[in-house]
């Protein structure tokens, strides 16, 4: 089975796509000649040809709504936004365009797109290469929202997204492109959307807390899951992998078990994704909790240049939460 | 005759021979004074890019190849109007005098940058030298720009606006924004597109089917001009003649200056994926600090010997800049919770507090910092 990083197993899902079904067109920013700035369109070009991989003039708003106007009239476009921080300029587009086309027609129109797009920070990218804005597509009805955490299911995820009749924004971790590297079957890769999957440890075992999380801060949870171990504390961690829609059950059947329940976002605390975690799993779970929930999450501040490393929620912040949820004493 | 577009005059290097051979003193005087900060900008850029190769600066996107077009419009500006920059006018608050230690200190994100070591490098922004904060999202500034531009006249100042934009901003719709409320207020804003011909890997033929960037602007209604922008005497002209007209109440003005990137889109890119090298050896021959070292010694102000003593001394500023200026330690932690808020809610107390307590307990490995 080859070796791939998180840039390759992307390419990949995307030329699987391009091969089987001439309706899929790539388009955005330097995604043509140059292959995308992070490389993740390489080749698609060269194979497919400029009228299905679209370098675009530089305007996401453009890129968006073109995208929809494609969607609607029959193709499967997979827009990509360069960096998520540049997504705000097609905010309105996806919003109040695409998110309620289907609504708004009487399920008449549908634009079934994947809106591509690297996220995260850590990779001295300041504030406008380094966001995290996951919460505020989940907040809007109607669309679907995936960050993968590793190779292989950033194939089996993107593949599902393809294929799929509702619009999807695909968040790529950009701080794990290069760093994850795993095992990716070559060909089909099945691996449906809104279903989580346990990060940590390999089988199933007794443990005191739940760690929930997604995208970069995945091996993050699991290096404090490891480092808590030493310690003699048990901990799972999950990967969300699709956060809208949540696989509510996981996390409910993971944190009856445990008692406890960390969650886990690179993104500032307040609103953030977390926030619904946590209210569902004390909606839902509240007699099963030995624990108030807890989150870990970036600062409420702009994503910082120099000052990255204090910002993001890494494993040290983690483990201290785990730490303070199991010793907690009513 | 509101709009209108004027096509290149001197783009073509021909036309600079048929320049008329004696410049009056005061413009020579000029053209020389930003030359000199032209060869600084140039050792300063190449100075930065050895330096992010040896991973002691993070990120640079240098102005190589944009001297005289960055310069040489900034040049006309009177200390109190405004710069709105985009990635490669950091350049510009040298020439209106900051100081070359603050401006390094953002480069390295330090303790010493006046913006407190948050932004990348090439984000400069000082007040002292009206040169405003330029986040990275391309053509955000244009609007603002034309806002500044409408309270400076509501305010009674004579404040003109330069707002710089590349020709891929020229797609933005911030863009379209910009040109219609500047047009519709008749702002003191001169807009300043350097057409460098690309847009990381996209060739300005590309990215518009518009022949010329200038026809945009006068689109709306701005009158616009196509200006060659390595030739600094030209822009130095154009840019006065802008300038002058904002000033006098005359509403905005656009200017393309044709110039091109001689270097990388930035020290994350590699242009040998998407452009052909032969293009860039034809620009380097319209080098804008050649053409204009030549036309300072046609004009017997300038010779080989000024241009080693200047270049010596230059470079040793540099050097002992950067020894100064890498010298600062990191930015506290604390700072990451300034200038949130004027009036900051409990969060950014409680969230600076446990920050405080976390790195007491796990200080953060430092990368080779
Ligand atoms: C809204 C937005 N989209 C995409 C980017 C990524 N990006 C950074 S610079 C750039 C090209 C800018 O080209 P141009 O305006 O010609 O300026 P130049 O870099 O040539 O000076 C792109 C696409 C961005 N910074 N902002
Ligand atoms: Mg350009």
């Amino acid at each position: 089975m080859p070796t791939m990083n998180l840039i390759q197993a992307v390419n990949d899902a995307l030329r699987l796509r391009m091969r089987e079904d001439p309706r899929v067109v790539v388009l955005g920013e330097d995604v043509g000649k140059f292959g995308g700035v992070f490389r993740a369109t390489a080749g698609l070009v060269e194979e497919f040809g400029e009228e299905r991989v679209i370098d675009t003039p530089l305007a996401e708003g453009g890129i968006v709504g073109a995208a929809i106007g494609m969607a609607m009239n029959g193709l499967r476009p997979v827009p990509e936004i360069q960096f998520s921080d540049f997504i705000y300029p097609a905010f309105d587009q996806i919003v109040n365009e695409l998110a309620k086309l289907r609504y708004r027609s009487g399920g008449q129109y549908s634009a079934p797109l994947v809106i591509r797009t690297p996220s995260g920070g850590g990779i001295k990218g300041g504030h406008y290469h380094s966001q995290s804005p996951e919460a505020y597509f989940v907040h809007t009805p109607g669309l679907k929202v995936v960050m993968p955490s590793n190779p292989l299911d950033a194939k089996g995820l993107l593949l599902s997204a393809m294929r799929g009749e509702d619009p999807v924004i695909f968040f790529e971790p950009k701080r794990l492109y290069r760093a994850a590297r795993g095992e990716v079957p070559e060909g089909e890769v099945e691996i449906p959307l809104g279903v989580a999957a346990r990060a940590w440890p390999e089988a199933e075992a007794p443990a005191l807390a739940t760690v929930i999380s997604w995208g970069a801060m995945v091996p993050e949870a699991v290096e404090a899951a490891q480092a808590l171990a030493g310690e003699g504390v048990a901990v799972e961690v999950i990967d969300l992998r699709t956060l809208w829609p949540l696989d509510l059950d996981t996390v409910l059947a993971s944190v009856k078990r445990t008692g406890r329940a960390v969650v886990v976002h690179e993104a500032p605390r307040s609103c953030g994704f977390g926030a619904e975690v946590v209210a569902l799993v004390q909606e839902r779970a509240f007699s099963w909790l030995a624990a108030p929930v807890q989150r870990v999450t970036g600062l409420d501040t702009p994503f910082p240049y120099t000052l990255e490393l204090e910002y993001l929620p890494l494993a040290p912040r983690i483990a201290r939460a785990v730490r303070a949820v199991v010793a907690y004493q009513p | 005759m509101a709009a209108r577009t004027e096509s290149l005059g001197r783009a073509h290097p021909a036309a600079r021979a048929k320049r008329e051979p004696s410049a009056p003193a005061a413009d020579l005087e000029r053209e020389l004074r930003v030359y000199r900060h032209m060869v600084l900008l140039r050792l300063l850029d190449e100075r930065m890019l050895t330096l992010q190769r040896q991973g002691r600066v993070g990120f640079y996107g240098s102005c190589y190849g944009q001297e005289a077009a960055t310069l040489g419009s900034a040049a006309v500006l009177d200390a109190g109007d405004w710069i709105f920059p985009a990635l490669r006018e950091g350049g510009a608050m040298l020439l209106r005098g900051y100081p070359l230690v603050s401006y390094l200190c953002q480069i390295f994100g330090n303790s010493g940058d006046p913006t407190k070591g948050r932004q990348m490098p090439s984000h400069q922004a000082a007040a002292s030298v009206h040169q405003v904060s330029w986040s990275s999202v391309i053509g955000t500034q244009l609007p603002q720009a034309v806002g500044a531009a409408h309270a400076a006249r509501l305010r009674g100042e004579p404040t003109v606006v330069m707002a710089y934009l590349g020709d891929g901003a020229t797609s933005s719709a911030d863009f379209h924004h910009a040109l219609t409320f500047a047009a519709r207020l008749k702002a003191p804003v001169v807009f300043c597109c350097q057409n460098n011909q690309w847009s990381i890997s996209l060739p300005v033929s590309r990215q518009t089917a518009a022949p010329e960037l200038a026809l945009k602007g006068a689109a709306y209604g701005v009158p616009s001009k196509r200006v060659d922008g390595n030739d600094l005497a030209a822009v130095l002209e154009a840019a006065g003649e802008a300038v002058a007209a904002a000033r006098a109440g005359e509403g905005p003005r656009f200017l393309e200056l044709l110039t091109y990137r001689l270097g990388a889109h930035s020290s994350s890119d590699d242009p040998t994926r998407y452009r052909d090298q032969k293009e860039v050896d034809r620009w380097l021959a319209r080098d804008p600090l050649q053409l204009e070292r030549l036309r300072l010694v046609e004009a017997g102000v300038w010779d080989e010997e000024r241009e080693g003593a200047l270049r010596g001394e230059q470079a040793e500023v540099i050097a002992r800049a950067v020894a100064e200026a890498e010298a600062f330690p990191p930015p506290s932690p604390e700072t990451l919770f300034e200038d949130l808020y004027a009036d900051p809610p409990w969060i950014v107390s409680e969230q600076r507090e446990a920050l405080r307590a976390e790195l007491a307990e796990a200080p953060r490995k430092k990368p080779g910092a």
